[in-house]
């Protein structure tokens, strides 16, 4: 079952076409990964699904809902959760802070607190809850707004490259958590940019070129796939 | 009764104890992250201050107390730019549009119908439901249309100069409300002040100890009521708001109700220093409004630290204090000194001078913010 569906999706941005009649879905239970050369849209696609950006044209449904017009605050009340690529956290804001007010509108006293315990458990947190969170180090920021995006159990989390300036360590933990989240229902669409983590977390991949969605499959499928190798992988060896 | 609800501990038992932990959740919120000062010591001095608060009129003659009352009067207008501004993260530099507009609805409603029966309390109401009224088209347009950041203030300011201008036009006889002359730059006066009804006569507030203690309690009140509102869910929401907007949204907030909700609290606030300021002196001008009443609010706030009303509270009865003692040597004078403070604070102090001084203490005693 799908649990987000675009289909006919446009959007341009003067001359430039960020997406051109995109046609992609998000299976239920799924880890999806959304990769492609800088410039291929994929930021593009994932601000649309989040509402960020209105598309010029074709729909977004989300748990087979019409959310084409739904502001973001309101796709994100019907289950969708988001992890910014810069750490989308409040950084004058204690640990804790961060978290009551992630969950605040679904969740109140007991609940509220033990939520928060599980999640610090969760993100390696615990012990730090009264610290600013801008003081924590960067790879703790990134858990932390992963905290943040988790705690109130999203039908979908979508991550905008995890791990982007994190170490090889903090990248392995990264993708066990969200391994872990996954085997606890969570379905995830991660914009990604590192092949190897990709192929530690995803189940099935969609690689764009040119605000197009040029191949899609499994992580074998994907890295056997000549023209893939070609427009991305290539371009990833040179970096 | 549904009868999925028979065998249920009955609901009338259960009501009262709902309440119950209502409250207590509502009084466990005069304390939280939002607010400064916390535990039995920061009560013990907050209990202090408002005793010797009321004690004060035992050791001063009428018109001195009455003259200290004009100090509470501008407290309210400051909380709620703190609300807006500090909180909220939206810089309104025209609350006095509200303290104006809610002033002259005073006089206009009172003049008009008198103060009998108690009506200058419904007035008072009516009043700051008018400037909250205004704070919520005005807000409306605001937000909604998307105007962020420094615009807030340019917009809010040319409302309140607007205002001013308009009000300082209407001077002929054609400018009444009813029996309210508007009277252009000179202002409307002659409107009776707070009148409370009495058994054995009405209890008229003119600027003297009655009002003095009205304002007090109003003070503590409000102080009170915002400590609760702001380490609420809200307070959360527009802390979230002025830190990190877009997040806050990406959590799943309304970013532009929640800020509107704050600017209708904060004009509602300004309003009502608008009204007591009318009902206290029975006269109210254009001048109220103008680019330098607009921006004493501004320097209170900032000068006490806006993202924390006890310093808001605090550092306003300072200035104004100040700046009262100054204006008896020339009020120009006074506006340079204002000007300066202001500057001082912004280079020294951005985070205002009462908090940063209160974190030092906080910090000496081991004690910070509350979690």
């Amino acid at each position: 079952m799908m649990i987000l569906q675009t289909s006919g999706l446009c959007k341009r941005f003067g001359g430039v076409h960020v997406a051109r009649n995109i046609d992609f879905g998000i299976e239920k239970g799924e880890i999806h990964c959304l990769i492609g050369p800088n410039g291929a849209g994929k930021s593009s696609l994932f601000r649309l699904i989040l509402g960020a950006h209105a598309p010029d044209a074709g729909t977004i449904r989300f748990k087979g809902e019409d959310v084409t017009r739904t502001p973001s605050f309101a796709r994100i009340r019907k289950g969708m959760s988001v992890k910014f690529q810069v750490p989308g956290i409040f950084k004058d804001l204690s640990v804790r802070q961060n978290l009551v007010i992630s969950f605040q509108h679904h969740l109140h006293g007991h609940d509220l607190e033990a939520t928060i315990r599980r999640v610090l458990g969760f993100t390696g947190l615990t012990g730090l809850e009264d610290q600013l969170a801008g003081t924590l180090s960067h790879g703790r920021q990134q858990w932390l707004e992963i905290g943040m995006a988790v705690g109130v159990e999203p039908s979908l989390l979508l991550l905008d490259e995890p791990t982007a300036g994190m170490s090889p360590e903090e990248t392995r933990q990264t993708g066990e958590m969200l391994r872990e989240l996954n085997a606890q229902g969570v379905t995830i669409l991660a914009v990604e940019h590192d092949m190897s983590f990709v192929q530690q977390i995803a189940d099935r991949v969609t690689v764009l070129h040119f605000g197009e969605i040029f191949a899609q499959g499994s992580v074998a499928e994907i890295i056997s796939h000549p023209g893939v190798a070609e427009i991305y992988l290539g371009a990833s060896d040179d970096e | 009764m549904k009868p999925g609800l028979s065998g249920h501990p009955s609901l009338v038992d259960v009501a009262p104890m709902a309440r119950q932990s209502a409250l207590k959740l509502w009084l466990s919120r005069l304390e939280g992250p939002q607010t400064m000062g916390r535990g039995r010591g920061f009560w013990t001095g907050f209990a202090l201050v408002v005793l010797a608060a009321a004690a004060y009129p035992q050791f001063a003659d009428g018109w001195t107390v009455g003259n200290t009352a004009y100090f509470l009067v501008w407290t309210f207008m400051a909380l709620g730019l703190s609300v807006i501004w500090g909180y909220a993260g939206a810089l309104s530099f025209g609350q006095t549009a509200f303290f104006g507009l809610a002033g002259y609805a005073y006089g206009v409603l009172t003049i008009n119908f008198g103060a009998a029966y108690g009506f200058t309390l419904i007035a008072l109401v009516l009043s700051v439901g008018v400037a909250a009224l205004l704070a919520l088209v005005l807000g409306y347009f605001m937000f909604y249309g998307r105007v962020t950041g420094v615009f807030i203030g340019i917009v809010t300011l040319a409302v309140t100069l607007v205002f001013q201008a308009f009000m300082a036009q209407t001077a002929g006889p054609e400018w009444a409300i009813g029996k309210a002359r508007l009277n252009g730059f000179n202002g409307m006066s002659g409107m009776p002040p707070l009148t409370i009804p009495w058994p054995g006569g009405e209890i008229m507030l003119y600027a003297d100890v009655a009002l003095y203690y009205v304002l007090l309690g109003l003070v503590v009140l409000v102080y009170l009521g915002l400590r609760m509102l702001l380490n609420a869910p809200f307070g959360n929401v527009l802390v979230a708001i002025r830190e990190n907007p877009d997040r806050a949204e990406m959590l799943g907030y309304e970013v532009r109700r929640y800020q509107l909700l704050a600017f209708i609290l904060g004009g509602a606030l300004a309003g009502l220093s608008g009204v007591l300021y009318t009902a206290w002196g029975q006269y109210i001008t254009p001048s109220s409004m103008s680019i330098t009443a607009a921006a004493l609010p501004v320097i209170w706030v900032a000068f006490g630290g806006r993202k924390d009303i006890t310093a808001t509270l605090i550092g306003t009865l300072i200035v104004i204090a100040v700046y009262q003692s100054l204006t008896i040597y020339g009020s120009q004078y006074a506006i340079v000194v204002m000007g300066t403070v202001l500057v001082l604070t912004v280079l020294f102090a951005p985070e205002g001078i009462v908090l940063s001084a209160a974190k030092r203490v906080s910090r000496l005693f081991g004690k910070g913010r509350g979690k």
